[in-house]
């Protein structure tokens, strides 16, 4: 364990897939017994855990090269807010069943390129987790592609609602193709993927499910960002407290 | 069209004569019934059922229940009300008759000496 050397920026790196594969898998756990369907429930927790997989693997990377020797609970239990790296899109509050779909859909047209181009990432950890979240996440894209096909184009209050929560997220997107010194450096390293490279995929996927739905590609030029510097959204407090309570509370506890 | 359909694997319901649930979860949400293989070279197995709007999601709902513990490596969707099932009050004149004729069991018969490679 100790013989890992120190490596900030691929600890940094490692840390923002791990904050974003967490929190979506707190958003989506949100959904247990509140689901349209008891079949749903199941399905959202399935997806749900294979977030908190990724993320374990990626919160023990990051807490090996960081040079603080944190373990993964540390790093998921002891953190406050302005510590968290995670993208605001993956933060927000699921809203309902609609919003819920869309975000997963915009999540995982992001997630599927980024996992295929990580699978050859030069950090091994990385590359490993990559190589498995790419099936799981072509799951998490059908499985949101046929909710939100069905919702955008079915009854009128179902369209209604699912254009709502397309709406909301959306401008949130963006910042998940955002480059800034850490990435220009680690996609030197071959160790990050590029967003500019993503970023055409996304927006194909997207507006190919988006289109077959018949919903509308929201326009705007707003662009909410700050999650990767760790100024979060209000809600994100109460997620942590959830998240977080029981383990500050009642720390060394086990199952 | 019999008159009798499957009921979440439990025998079989009446296919007229029941109350309906007009335009509720019944009608949005039909039941199917979900077959798994486990391997290879073995057939699908029923293993129980569940709702789902259309075949497509029935399917992925399948693999999210049933298929999660690594339980199998193919799945069939069936619409419940596709499947034909016998009717319980033909059980005996269905059933019964078999019942007393042990000779088509193989265990039956005995294996003569010295035969080899049975």
């Amino acid at each position: 364990m100790t013989s890992v050397a120190v490596d900030t920026d691929v600890a940094a790196y490692a840390l923002r897939l791990g904050d974003d594969a967490l929190v979506l898998g707190q958003r989506l756990g949100e959904w247990a017994a509140k689901s349209p369907q008891l079949e749903e429930d199941v399905a959202l927790l399935n997806l749900s855990l294979d977030h908190l997989g990724a993320a374990r693997s990626l919160l023990t990377r990051a807490g090996e090269l960081d040079g603080t020797g944190r373990s993964e609970d540390d790093l998921a239990f002891l953190r406050d807010e302005p510590d968290w790296t995670n993208a605001l899109l993956m933060e927000l509050d699921g809203g309902d069943f609609g919003r819920t779909m869309t975000r997963q859909l915009l999540v995982a047209a992001y997630q599927l390129p980024l996992w295929q181009a990580l699978s050859s990432s030069t950090d091994e950890v990385i590359a490993g987790v990559a190589g498995k979240a790419v099936k799981e996440v072509a799951y998490h894209l059908d499985h949101a592609r046929s909710w939100v096909v069905r919702l955008g184009d079915g009854t009128e209050e179902s369209h209604r609602r699912v254009q709502a929560g397309l709406d909301e997220v959306w401008p949130y997107a963006a910042e998940l193709f955002e480059r800034d010194e850490l990435l220009e450096l680690l996609i030197a390293r071959g160790v990050a993927a590029d967003p500019a490279l993503l970023e055409p995929q996304w927006r194909e996927t997207v507006e190919d499910v988006l289109a077959e739905a018949t919903l509308t590609v929201p326009e705007t030029t707003w662009r909410p960002t700050g999650g990767r510097r760790g100024a979060h959204t209000t809600g994100f407090g109460y997620l942590l407290a959830e998240l977080q309570h029981l383990h500050r509370s009642h720390p060394g506890a086990s199952w | 069209m019999s008159d009798y359909s499957a009921e979440g694997g439990h025998g079989a319901i009446p296919t007229s004569g029941v109350p309906s649930d007009e335009g509720g979860s019944k009608r949005s949400q039909p039941l199917w019934e979900v077959f798994v293989r486990s391997r290879r070279g073995l057939s699908h197995t029923h293993v129980g059922s569940l709702h789902a709007p259309d075949a497509h999601m029935a399917l992925r709902n399948a693999r999210d229940l049933y298929t999660r513990r690594q339980e199998g490596v193919s799945l069939w969707v069936v619409a419940a009300t596709d499947i034909v099932a016998s009717s319980p009050d033909e059980k005996d004149a269905f059933f019964d008759p078999a019942g007393d004729k042990p000779y088509r069991h193989p265990t039956f018969y005995d294996v003569p000496e010295g035969l080899t490679h049975l």
